[in-house]
This record gives C-alpha cells, sequence and structure tokens, in this order.
C-alpha cells in the first residue's frame, strides 16, 4: 500500500512529465493532443471496473455501472475522436 | 483499507501500460510522429483495461465474498453489458460526427470521464472503504468526485453550446445564487469528508453522498452557463485538466499507479494548455471565468450609418488571378461550410498562375486551439503555406490581399484600439493592413463574441456574402473561364 509521501512524489512526477510533454508541441497539433490527452485519462474505466467488482448491495451496483458506462465512452470516443483527427496528417503527407 | 494490495502481474502491466501512454503523448508532439504515438497510447490503455478484466474476479471475491450477489458471473456480465452501453455509442459517433462538430465531442467525452472519476468516488464513500485509515482518503475521493461532477455538468454545458442548442442565458443575481450554491457545496464537501460530523438521524451517508454530487452537478452547470460560445476552448481545456486530476485522486483511493500517473499527466499538461490558450487571447484566466464574453454587449450601434461594400464572387476570383501575394485568413465559417477542400483547390489554381499563397492561422480561430490547422491539414495544404500569427502578422502589409472566410472576430481591429471592447487586446491578424481584403461571409451579423467588426466597413474591404462552399465553387468556376 502506498503511503501518502510515495503518492505525493507520484503526483509531482508526473505533473512535471505532463507540462515537458505539452511545452514542445506546436499549435497545429494542440487540437488532437487535447483529444489524445482527453482519451488518456479514459483509464479511468481500470477503476470503475474495480469499483464496480467491489460494489456491494443496489445502490452501489448501479452508481458503479453507471460509471463504467461514463468511462467506457471516454476511452472509446477520445479514441476515436483523436484518431480522426490524425488520419488528416496522414493524407495531408501523402499528399505532399 | 479493504484494497488487497495488486498481484505483480497487474503491476509490471500497469508499469509497461503507463510507459506506453506517456511516450504515445509525447510522440504526439510532433506531427511526423503523432499517428504511432496514438497506437502506442492506444495499446498501452488496452493493456491496462485487459490485465484488470482479467484481474476483476479477485477483486470481486475479496469483497465480494462477504455478501454474495449472484455470484461473480451476473456481475461480469453487468461489467460487460456497461462497457457495451458505454463504448458502442461512443464508437458510433465517434466516426459519425462531421470534423467540425469535434470540439463538442471531446467535450461530451471529456465530461463523461468526470463523471466516471465521480462514481468511483461515490462508490468508495458509499460502502466505506473510502472512510477506513486516516482522513486523506475520504479526503481525496470527496474532492475527486467533486471535480469529477463539476467537470461533467461544465462539459455538458459545453457541449449544448458549440451545437447552438443552448445561448448564454442572463441570470438575474447569479453571482449571488452562485456564491450560496458555493457555500453550500462547501458544507456539503466538508461533511461528506467526515460524515460522523452531522447527525445520521438528519441525514443518512448515502443521501448525504447524493445530494452533494447533485449540487456539484448543478455547480458545474451554472458557472459554466455565462460563458459565451468564444471561450468554449478555454473551459473544455481547463475541464480537461481538472478531469484528469479527478482521476488522479481517484486513482488514490483506489491505490491504482496507472490511474495516479495518467491523470496528473493530463492534469499538468491541460493546464499549460488552457494557460497557453488564455495567453493568445491575452485574457487572464480569471477575466473568462468570471465575466464570460456573453456578459458583455457593446453598443456600437450609435454613430453614422455606415455601409458594406459587396462584391461578386466570380469578380473577386477575377481580380485575385492577377494577384501576386495573397495570404488567406481561414475561421470557423469555412469549418461549418465544410469547404476546406474546395479552398485549397482555388488556391493551387492560382498558385499555378504564379501567386503566391499563404495561410495565416489565428491560435484561437474557430472553437479550439488549434481548429484551423486541423481543417487546413485535411484539406492537403503543405505545412510550409502555414503560418501562425507571429510569423506573418508583419507581412500582411505587403500583400496584395488578405482572404478572410468566415473569421471574424480573429481580424477585428477594434482588438487593438477599442478599449470598451470586450475583446480588447486580443492579438489579432493585420489582415486590415493588406492593399485589400476581401471577406467570405454568410451574413450580415456580428462576430461569435457578439462584437461589431470595424474591419468589415473599411474602405480598402470588399465582401462577398454567401456560403464559404457556394462563393468558392463560383470562384474556380471563375478561374477555369478566365
Amino acid at each position: 500500500m502506498m503511503t501518502g509521501f510515495v503518492a505525493l512524489y507520484i503526483f509531482l512526477i508526473a505533473a512535471i512529465a505532463g507540462y515537458e510533454i505539452i511545452s514542445r508541441v506546436p499549435v497545429i497539433l494542440h487540437t488532437p493532443l487535447m483529444s489524445g490527452s482527453n482519451f488518456v485519462h479514459g483509464i479511468v474505466l481500470v477503476g470503475a471496473m474495480v469499483a464496480m467488482a467491489e460494489a456491494r448491495g443496489p445502490l452501489e451496483v448501479t452508481v458503479g455501472f453507471i460509471g463504467v458506462v461514463m468511462a467506457t465512452s471516454n476511452v472509446v470516443g477520445g479514441y476515436v475522436s483523436t484518431e480522426r483527427m490524425l488520419e488528416m496528417f496522414k493524407s495531408k503527407k501523402e499528399n505532399a | 483499507m479493504g484494497h488487497g494490495s495488486l498481484n505483480d502481474v497487474v503491476q509490471a502491466s500497469y508499469l509497461v501500460a503507463t510507459f506506453l501512454l506517456i511516450i504515445g503523448l509525447k510522440r504526439m508532439s510532433s506531427p511526423r510522429t503523432a499517428r504511432s504515438g496514438m497506437l502506442w497510447a492506444g495499446v498501452g490503455m488496452l493493456l491496462a483495461i485487459a490485465v484488470t478484466f482479467a484481474y476483476l474476479p479477485g477483486v470481486y471475491r475479496l469483497v465480494g465474498s462477504l455478501e454474495d450477489l449472484g455470484g461473480w458471473w451476473p456481475r461480469l456480465g453487468l461489467i460487460l453489458a456497461a462497457i457495451l452501453v458505454g463504448g458502442v455509442p461512443a464508437w458510433w459517433s465517434g466516426r459519425r460526427v462531421p470534423i467540425t462538430e469535434m470540439p463538442q465531442m471531446v467535450a461530451i467525452y471529456n465530461g463523461l470521464g468526470g463523471g466516471a472519476a465521480a462514481a468511483i468516488g461515490a462508490v468508495e464513500l458509499y460502502s466505506g472503504r473510502a472512510y477506513l485509515g486516516s482522513l486523506a482518503f475520504p479526503l481525496i475521493a470527496v474532492v475527486g468526485a467533486l471535480v469529477g461532477a463539476i467537470g461533467l455538468g461544465g462539459s455538458f454545458v459545453a457541449f449544448l453550446k458549440l451545437q447552438s442548442w443552448m445561448g448564454s442565458p442572463r441570470v438575474i443575481g447569479r453571482n449571488l445564487i452562485n456564491g450560496i450554491l458555493g457555500i453550500i457545496l462547501l458544507a456539503l464537501t466538508v461533511v461528506s469528508v467526515h460524515p460522523a460530523w452531522i447527525s445520521p438521524e438528519l441525514l443518512a451517508v448515502d443521501s448525504l453522498i447524493g445530494i452533494f454530487l447533485l449540487v456539484s452537478l448543478a455547480f458545474g452547470i451554472l458557472i459554466t452557463l455565462p460563458i459565451g460560445g468564444a471561450d468554449m476552448p478555454v473551459v473544455i481545456s481547463t475541464y480537461n485538466a481538472c478531469i484528469g486530476i479527478a482521476v488522479g485522486f481517484e486513482g488514490f483511493v483506489l491505490q491504482n499507479p496507472a490511474m495516479i500517473i495518467a491523470g496528473t499527466i493530463v492534469g499538468a499538461s491541460g493546464t499549460l494548455l488552457t494557460v497557453l490558450m488564455a495567453k493568445a487571447m491575452n485574457r487572464s484566466f480569471g477575466n473568462i471565468w468570471l465575466s464570460g464574453f456573453g456578459d458583455v454587449r457593446t453598443t456600437v450601434a450609435a454613430g453614422p450609418q455606415r455601409t458594406m461594400k459587396s462584391l461578386d464572387a466570380r469578380d473577386a476570383a477575377a481580380s485575385m488571378a492577377y494577384m501576386e501575394d495573397i495570404i488567406v485568413v481561414p475561421g470557423y465559417g469555412l469549418a461549418v461550410a465544410q469547404a476546406q477542400h474546395k479552398l485549397w483547390e482555388l488556391m493551387q489554381m492560382l498558385q499555378k498562375r504564379g501567386v503566391r499563397v499563404r495561410f495565416a492561422i489565428h491560435p484561437v480561430a474557430g472553437r479550439m486551439p488549434g481548429h484551423m490547422s486541423v481543417l487546413m491539414a485535411e484539406a492537403g495544404v503543405p505545412y510550409d503555406l502555414i503560418f501562425d500569427l507571429d510569423e506573418i502578422n508583419s507581412d500582411f502589409a505587403n500583400a496584395d490581399l488578405a482572404l478572410v472566410i468566415g473569421a471574424n472576430d480573429v481580424v477585428n481591429p477594434a482588438a487593438r484600439t477599442d478599449k470598451s471592447s470586450p475583446i480588447y487586446g486580443m492579438p489579432i491578424l493585420n489582415a486590415d493592413q493588406a492593399r485589400q481584403v476581401f471577406v467570405i461571409k454568410r451574413g450580415r451579423g456580428a462576430g461569435f463574441s457578439g462584437v461589431e467588426n470595424e474591419l468589415f466597413f473599411g474602405p480598402n474591404t470588399q465582401m462577398v456574402f454567401g456560403d464559404a462552399q457556394d462563393v468558392i465553387s463560383k470562384m474556380i468556376q471563375a478561374l477555369k473561364e478566365l
């Protein structure tokens, strides 16, 4: 089990990594990147599945079910929309 | 804590998945590696989801054995059903929606992620697991749920506004309402962290958490309601960052390192993106959130009656054929008309006649940062013809023509001169300094921000009224006949 301080270190380092990643992105990629990072926080599906497996009683199961539905929309929609935006760059490169 | 530690296989898989997600995002920062980056991230995500799914029976046995609800298989079926109910419509809508409507789709998928974070928090609080251990756990679970629910409500409003299903209604005394609701929400947050402070006869924990989440949702809707559509990119970006943090927080509650890292990275990169966007509009973050564009209505109407000079599309095309240097300023109207391919076709015809053609991209033109870059890329315009605001602004003075297509606020000179204008101070493209300006515009109305545009009345400006697709088609026809 993680102690509070280990979690704090992880938060800190992840925050710096996130900052570094985007500070080198050209404006042309801002929209796909926004969509891509939206996809990345779709990792919430992992937690939603665990929460639903742990759920006991109708209330928890219902809320867990809604959570998994929403998380799946996030991850699937995030992937499809980012992929579609990036597809444009491919077709462009082939034309050039 | 009721959580068993994840086993080594799961931990190792999360490590690999997190690495793939980070590398994927990093590779997305260059146009050449962006697509492969998305693939890396996709593989990482799939790995994390598959491993977690395989590990679920272990999770269930740990907790479910205490009070069995029909066994493991019905539960697994329910989880699979939830994945299908969420995944199929998202896949279908993501494939089907026109590329111009992507911003609002990003808003909605984003908001749903926030809702999922709130749901995780709710389950952990309902079950009482989040209340075991130190106060840090319920605090982080509650704050994560709070931020996630606000993000869900706010993103939903952003979706409705971008879809033009909702304007910016003026709510009388909204500051007072928001203030009171904010105080209630703060109280609910505190009590939710430590329900022992409130008598269970007064309010059961289950109802308390339910009310807390509903008020959070309502608060998210209310604070987003008055913000005008032009500021939606900043709003979506803010919620994207917030929801990343909410996911990271719920990851801490579940002791799940993949969620902590991925969520926090989105939180940090999203915050930076929001700052970059606000900077491009020369507006402070607080300004956007506290006094949206939608609130300010300038009364420019007084003053001399001015007229716009209109020009036929064919005549415009004929004069463009004999120019040397044209700078194109694309805007949201071009995206709405889906005329980007036609535009590039027209520009290629002009290039063959020896005209120098360049594209000037304002960072906040359209409904998302870089929206116009994506549109130009889709049409097949090479990168070396696409210029940022800083790169090209000094060249307008030497250009024969600034061809403004469906753009408005980003070329409004009032941003430079009129201190009373709500867009004052925003850097704009200096289209008005070109020798001539042609504006392709659907109607005579004001821009998205509701501000009149002096450029359209300028001495060297001529308006070509009509849908961008029709106008450009006519221009292409005219050039062929020339």
